[in-house]
């Protein structure tokens, strides 16, 4: 993945976007966001088929502690999920980038991506977080 | 500069900033949630051995000729049935039955005892029993000068017996033995008292010691495997215990009989309490609502304030605490929910966002050792 810089996008919210085919991205969270939530222990991916809309709920994923909604990145339709998670929630903590990814979206509208942040952008803004966090 | 300078600090706040140790608001207080991981604390306690600084809880002293009436009117257990260097946990109610908090009396002498409130109700309980004093009767509150370690797991007393001359053999569930030396420490009470659902100690010592308590009884563990473990592990760990924790299955609106701890409710103790009428009614009649434990059947995670229908589609519960179970790798909760809900084996449904998931009524504690 690292391989395809210039194709990788990030959220604020902590969700990475892989746009690698004409108009369908791969999407899952960061490393920074498997830290903040801990143990992963279940995934609830979006449904096949079904609809997401940019900065709307799309999947949950759980830690031991707590529930976290993860926002669908781009306006698309569903067009693959990660079903190796329903029995492997962890492979989110061990492999967020790769393994660990949510869905596949297939997306209309590129310039929704105009918005999110390239991989140095969102790098110095995990910075920024930890260091607010005193880290 | 950390959010967590504003919160209430243990005495081992220092210690968590050097070694950067992330910590979170826990009701006001800044503590660890884990160490490395939630699901590697729960094991290491289920199998070895781990500790957990609860330095954050109440510590109340009760002193005085008449302090074992004065306990008696205020708490829901029988004090007068306990013996000295023997503890007790109990409710202290409000007249209408509510639950002020839960804890757990010490008795020192005839006439000294010390309570544990909860850290979020100390400073209510506190308010509760000046309003409720009798002649004879001091209070003082030492939360502050005291910290509070506990050691849990299977191997808490081989590790305990590195640092104590003490033979711990001898110390019964729910004993304890006051003024012991640990590790050159001294004035060190020896608790064999948890919420973890395995055997251990607590361990209360003088707040400028805990560090220290704290790296020797790391150090004397090594070989057994000791970790130190966070608030995340404590949580699983009672929960898969079937353990009410206040703000929970307990609160000023649930009486300790509907929060399932009505084994500590003794509503025809020969001394009068507050809230023993309501409660003994309740008991009477029969109560409304109760905790009971829940399995998910299908996937999914209950949380608490999901809320718990009927096969009907009525709702008629709400889920208090839920987690996936580490040791069980089920999905498991405990709920307050409607009396005719409550057979084992009944099936209801969580509603997790969007969906209804079935779950089962089953028994607590799904954990026993």
């Amino acid at each position: 993945m690292t391989n395809n810089k210039n194709n990788l996008y990030f959220t604020k919210d902590h969700e990475w976007v892989l746009v690698f085919e004409s108009n369908v991205a791969r999407v899952g969270i960061t490393k920074y966001a498997t830290e903040q939530l801990g143990d992963i222990v279940f995934v609830e991916v979006p449904e096949l088929d079904s609809d997401v809309t940019i900065e709307e709920e799309m999947a949950t994923v759980e830690s031991v502690k707590s529930a976290s909604e993860i926002f669908a990145p781009i306006t698309g339709t569903i067009t693959k999920v990660n079903d190796e998670l329903e029995d492997s929630p962890e492979l989110v903590n061990e492999s967020p980038y790769e393994s660990g990814w949510l869905a596949e979206i297939q997306f209309e509208n590129e310039e929704e991506l105009a918005q999110l942040m390239n991989q140095e952008a969102y790098e110095n803004y995990v910075k920024e977080l930890k260091e607010e966090e005193g880290q | 500069m950390s959010e967590s300078s504003n919160l209430n600090q243990t005495p081992l706040y220092g210690y968590y900033k050097e070694n950067n140790v992330k910590m979170i608001d826990f009701g006001g207080w800044a503590l660890p949630i884990h160490f490395t991981s939630i699901i590697e604390e729960h094991e290491t306690v289920r199998t070895k051995a781990g500790l957990f600084d609860v330095s954050h809880m109440g510590e109340i002293l009760i002193e005085g000729a008449n302090a074992t009436a004065y306990l008696n009117h205020l708490l829901t257990n029988n004090i007068a049935s306990i013996q000295v260097n023997q503890a007790q946990y109990n409710a202290m109610c409000h007249p209408n039955g509510g639950t002020i908090d839960d804890l757990i009396v010490f008795k020192l002498s005839e006439e000294k005892y010390l309570m544990t409130p909860n850290a979020a109700n100390k400073n209510k309980v506190w308010d509760w029993m000046n309003q409720h004093s009798q002649d004879n009767v001091t209070l003082k509150d030492l939360s502050t000068e005291m910290g509070l370690l506990a050691l849990q797991g299977p191997k808490a007393e081989a590790i305990l017996s590195k640092l104590s001359s003490i033979d711990l053999n001898k110390i019964q569930s729910y004993h304890f033995l006051p003024e012991t030396t640990v590790a050159g420490i001294s004035n060190v009470l020896i608790a064999r008292t948890g919420y973890t659902g395995e055997d251990g100690f607590e361990l209360y010592t003088s707040a400028d010691q805990v560090e220290k308590l704290w790296h020797e009884l790391l150090t004397a563990g090594t070989e057994e495997g000791i970790k130190p473990c966070g608030l995340g592990a404590r949580d699983t760990l009672r929960l898969e215990a079937g353990l009410s924790l206040y703000g929970h299955e307990l609160s000023d609106e649930i009486t300790p009989l509907e929060g399932g701890i009505g084994f500590a409710v003794k509503t025809k103790k020969v001394d009068s309490f507050i809230g023993q009428e309501k409660l003994a009614e309740q008991r009477n009649h029969g109560l409304k609502r109760k905790i009971r434990g829940i399995e998910l059947l299908d996937k999914g995670i209950a949380r608490e304030g999901y809320p718990i229908y009927s096969e009907a589609g009525e709702e008629v519960g709400l889920v208090t605490s839920g987690t996936k179970s580490p040791t069980l790798n089920k999905s498991i909760g405990l709920v307050l929910i409607q009396d005719e809900y409550t057979t084992l084996g009944t099936t209801v449904y969580v509603g997790v966002r969007k969906k209804k998931i079935a779950a089962q009524i089953t028994n607590t504690p799904f954990y026993k050792r």
